[in-house]
């Protein structure tokens, strides 16, 4: 089958391309425009910028469309953006995922807004008369400053939209940008979210429209053996209650009768397979692997050196640290809409990987990629959540719709059935030996990491992410490093930051550990390991940080600081936490944070997610932790899974190091060294090294309390 | 059974089980969607209404115990401070992902016609109920200055 080797082919040298070739059924643009997929203008003058990207709090929305309005030279007063459903042939990949949208985005949107702005100069020069050198473009209008002549984006349509796109258009030089790196980039939905008139998926409403809650099995591996749903449909409103691969379902015309129907069943659940273990036995077995004594055999990160196996000598520093699962959980508990008829399928929802979706509901529906439509709109949070590969939530609303042909339904996942579905951010135990030379700098590392992997099939190298090529290893000849990954029921998935949550803690401490055994300070201990690793991006923030948070300057009595630099989707973010002890709980009031992320499109939007990330992390640091009991999630909602409250939240200052670098990602980074930076506040204040998170008392650590 | 209530100065019969949460009439019911479902257990306030000008949990008040109240939701809000607030919230570019704002905006009205200029403190008390995962909590303590400071100087 020729078209079959062809797309072998393709696979072997360009995987997308093979997805392009199965998804092209997906169609052509939907609304095809002379400016390409992604630019749409109107006799109006507004610009409409297509954002492939999913918007879930991060402002992706406005940064590409500020790269596209800088590139056009638009007037960004006069740029709306939407929404694009899922369509590989006009858009590409669309997944929002590792921090990367914009870094992945900017050349092609650069490009594309150049294009347009090429065939308005063209269809100005032509008109005009004279050659494009001529022609200056500024906020929509074009003119030629030595002949007074100006024209509008609006009035030079038609003849614009007649050019031929050029294939590699001049793009702009950085010291000529106008909006891009400016704090005009504004979001172009803060009046709807602030009104509440922004539709997120839990508020779609239609006519025909079934909202449906699903009993699933309340531990992880377990099987439904059967159920009694007579009493379910005895509830008002309730129409269907059947049985789906992922438990039973309860069909209604309201959300209250859903779950009043769902409280109403009767299930019985085969655990045979079920995860039975309580968390203190992960810990404890977790440990065993550590050392050697199960049958989970490691697998090596790095082995540098001359002879990484051989035994440490001399002075030997061992440290170990534990980390607990923990939950996204999102504003907007998980939701979808989803409606099967025949061939085709139409789902709306905050779609995070929308190729993956279509694909997985093409799947579920026994359908073809390209019958499957789905209308992203903006989520209520994620933080990974809905980044599952599985689009297990996705998937759920698409089986139920299947059995309902015909109609709408709307899959509503309660608080407690978000918090209990999984995806964690993996448990982790990372034990660490460090040989440290006469100079006090380690001359020998070893690690052993134990973390389930996040994915099937693939090395499980988030694990130690932000440990392999950290700079702290520079002094040492010889890296050993093993990764042991189990793997057992619950389920894991990406958590904002994803390995950088735990192991930035890991890298980040022990530094200031070494820093204070050997009688130096954190900061000049950081920059001799930043010179040797020849590490310059690194030093400028260590310098800017200092400078920035006044580290060389006294703090009332009872206060410290702590600092952690951790390098994630290719950005630098660096923290400085002021911390004091009351009660032995650290209150933290005022965090510096220094970004290195090449050239900032938006800073405003990097301020607002070093600020949300600061938050994130903190809430996982000082409470943040998912405990089994029995097999059982213990923490299924805010009163026993605390998250950061407006009296908790630091002032918090963020300064961005000027780069003519390709932009890198900003979404997750700035959460990976808050933790590292309030233990190194903690170790200051009290001598006491953190070994374990959340630092406040949870099921993971009872009568553990910090400086005891 | 039948319900009349009274919403952002309308009065509507619905016809529920009394025991449902008003959350769900004011969502499913009047298609009042701008107030959110964000945990069912009044611990997150993304529901948050006013209540004879109170702000209260929608989720945690039995629609049979709301029939006398004067009931606002976020898309009733009016006046100077809901539009000082809307402002602010704006102009400091507040929401990232936006869920829980309704809730806030609601929980900061109630604060600022309470109390005219609210210190930090007064802010940590009204506003320590409404969680917001995104932490857009320094911009939303600098907008709710910035709203007072604007109420404070225009009267």
């Amino acid at each position: 089958m020729i078209g079959g080797a062809l797309v072998v082919g393709y696979a072997a040298t360009n995987p997308m391309q093979a997805i392009g070739a199965i998804l092209q059924g997906g169609g052509d643009d939907p609304e095809p425009s002379a400016f390409g997929p992604f630019i749409r203008i109107t006799d109006d003058g507004w610009v409409t910028i297509v954002n492939k990207q999913q918007e879930l709090g991060q402002g992706i929305h406005a940064g590409l469309a500020a790269i596209v309005a800088e590139e056009l030279d638009a007037d960004w007063n006069k740029v709306r953006v939407v929404d694009a459903r899922s369509n590989f042939r006009a858009y590409g990949v669309q997944m929002t995922a590792g921090s990367n949208s914009i870094a992945s985005n900017w050349d092609l949107m650069r490009n594309a807004g150049a294009a347009a702005r090429t065939m308005f100069v063209e269809a100005a020069a032509a008109r005009w008369g004279m050659q494009s050198s001529g022609v200056v473009v500024r906020d929509g209008v074009l003119s030629h400053p030595g002949s007074n002549r100006t024209a509008t984006f609006a009035e030079l349509l038609a003849d614009a939209s007649r050019q031929t796109p050029p294939q590699t258009p001049v793009l702009k030089r950085r010291q000529d940008y106008r909006l891009v790196g400016t704090d005009r980039v504004r979001r172009k939905d803060s009046l709807a979210k602030s009104t509440g008139t922004q539709i997120y998926t839990q508020d779609i409403q239609r006519p025909d429209l079934l909202v449906a809650m699903v009993a699933h099995s309340p531990r992880f591996g377990g099987k439904l053996l059967r159920f009694d749903a007579s009493d379910a449909l005895k509830v008002k409103g309730v129409s269907h209650v059947f049985a789906i691969e992922t438990g039973v379902a309860v069909l209604a015309e309201t959300t209250f009768a859903a779950k009043r129907g769902r409280d109403a069943l009767r299930i019985e659940w085969d655990d045979n397979e079920a995860e039975m273990r309580s968390s203190p036995d992960l810990v404890a077995y977790f440990h065993d692997i550590a050392a050697g004594r199960t049958d989970v055999e490691p697998g090596s990160f790095q082995s540098t050196g001359q002879s990484p196996e051989a035994p440490f000598d001399g002075d030997v520093v061992e440290f170990a640290f534990d980390f607990p699962y923990l939950a996204h959980a999102p504003m907007e508990t998980l939701d979808c809409v989803a409606k099967v008829d025949g061939w085709d399928v139409a789902i709306t929802s905050g779609a995070h990987l929308a190729t993956v979706d279509q694909v997985q509901a093409a799947l579920t529906a026994r359908t073809v990629p390209g019958r499957v439509d789905i209308e992203v709109i903006p989520a209520g949070g994620s933080f990974g959540r809905r980044g599952a590969m599985s689009s297990d939530y996705l998937v759920e609303c698409v089986r139920i719709a299947k059995r309902v042909e015909g109609r709408s339904v709307k899959l509503i996942w309660s608080r407690e059935d978000d918090m209990r579905s999984g995806y964690f951010r993996p448990m982790s135990h990372h034990r660490v030996w460090v040989q440290v030379g006469s100079d006090g700098f380690p001359e020998r590392w070893r690690f052993h990491s134990v973390c389930q992997n996040l994915l099937p099939l693939a090395p499980n190298f988030t694990a130690t992410e932000g440990i392999a090529d950290s700079p702290n290893l520079s002094t040492a000849a010889t890296v050993d490093g093993k990764i042991f990954t189990p793997a057992f029921p619950v389920i894991v998935g990406f958590w904002r930051s994803v390995g950088n949550s735990h192991t930035a803690m890991v890298m980040e401490h022990v530094v200031d550990q070494l820093a204070r055994r050997a009688g130096k300070d954190p900061v000049s201990y950081r920059r001799f390991l930043y010179q040797k690793a020849g590490d310059t991006r690194r030093l400028a923030v260590l310098d800017e940080l200092c400078a920035r948070a006044g580290w060389d300057t006294p703090l009332e009595a009872g206060w410290a600081r702590g600092l952690a630099i951790h390098q994630a989707f290719g950005t630098i973010v660096g923290q400085v936490a002021e911390v004091r002890l009351l009660d032995g709980r650290p209150i933290v009031r005022r965090v510096v944070a220094v970004v290195d992320c090449g050239i900032a499109v938006a800073p405003d939007q990097i301020a607002a997610q070093i600020e949300g990330s600061i938050g994130f992390g903190l809430s996982a640091a000082l409470y943040g932790a998912v405990t089994l009991k029995e097999g059982l999630v213990q923490e299924t909602n805010f009163d026993r899974y605390p998250v950061l409250r407006m009296n908790e939240m630091p002032a918090v200052e963020t300064y961005i190091v000027a780069s003519d670098n390709k932009p890198t990602g900003m979404g997750e980074p700035g959460v990976a060294p808050i933790a590292p930076a309030v233990a190194n506040a903690i170790l200051a204040l009290s001598g006491t090294p953190t070994q374990r998170l959340p630092l406040l008392n949870s099921a993971m650590n009872a009568g553990f309390s910090i400086g005891s | 059974m039948s319900y009349t209530l009274s919403v952002n100065g309308r009065f509507h019969d619905v016809d529920e089980d009394g025991e449902t949460p008003l959350l769900w009439v004011l969502r499913d019911s009047l298609s009042l969607t701008g107030t959110k479902y964000g945990c069912g257990a009044a611990q997150c306030g993304a529901c948050t209404v006013h209540l004879d000008g109170r702000p209260a949990r929608s989720c945690s008040i039995a629609v049979r115990a709301a029939v006398s109240a004067q009931i606002v939701t976020i898309e009733g809000m009016d006046g100077a401070e809901a539009v000082a607030l809307r402002d602010a919230w704006v102009k400091h570019d507040v929401p990232q992902c936006g869920f829980c704002q309704s809730g806030q905006i609601m929980s900061a009205i109630a604060l600022l016609r309470n109390i005219k200029q609210p210190t930090d403190q007064d802010i940590d008390l009204a506003m320590s109920g409404n969680l917001c995962r995104c932490a857009t909590y320094t911009r939303i303590r600098a907008a709710i200055h910035d709203a007072a400071a604007k109420l404070g100087t225009s009267t």
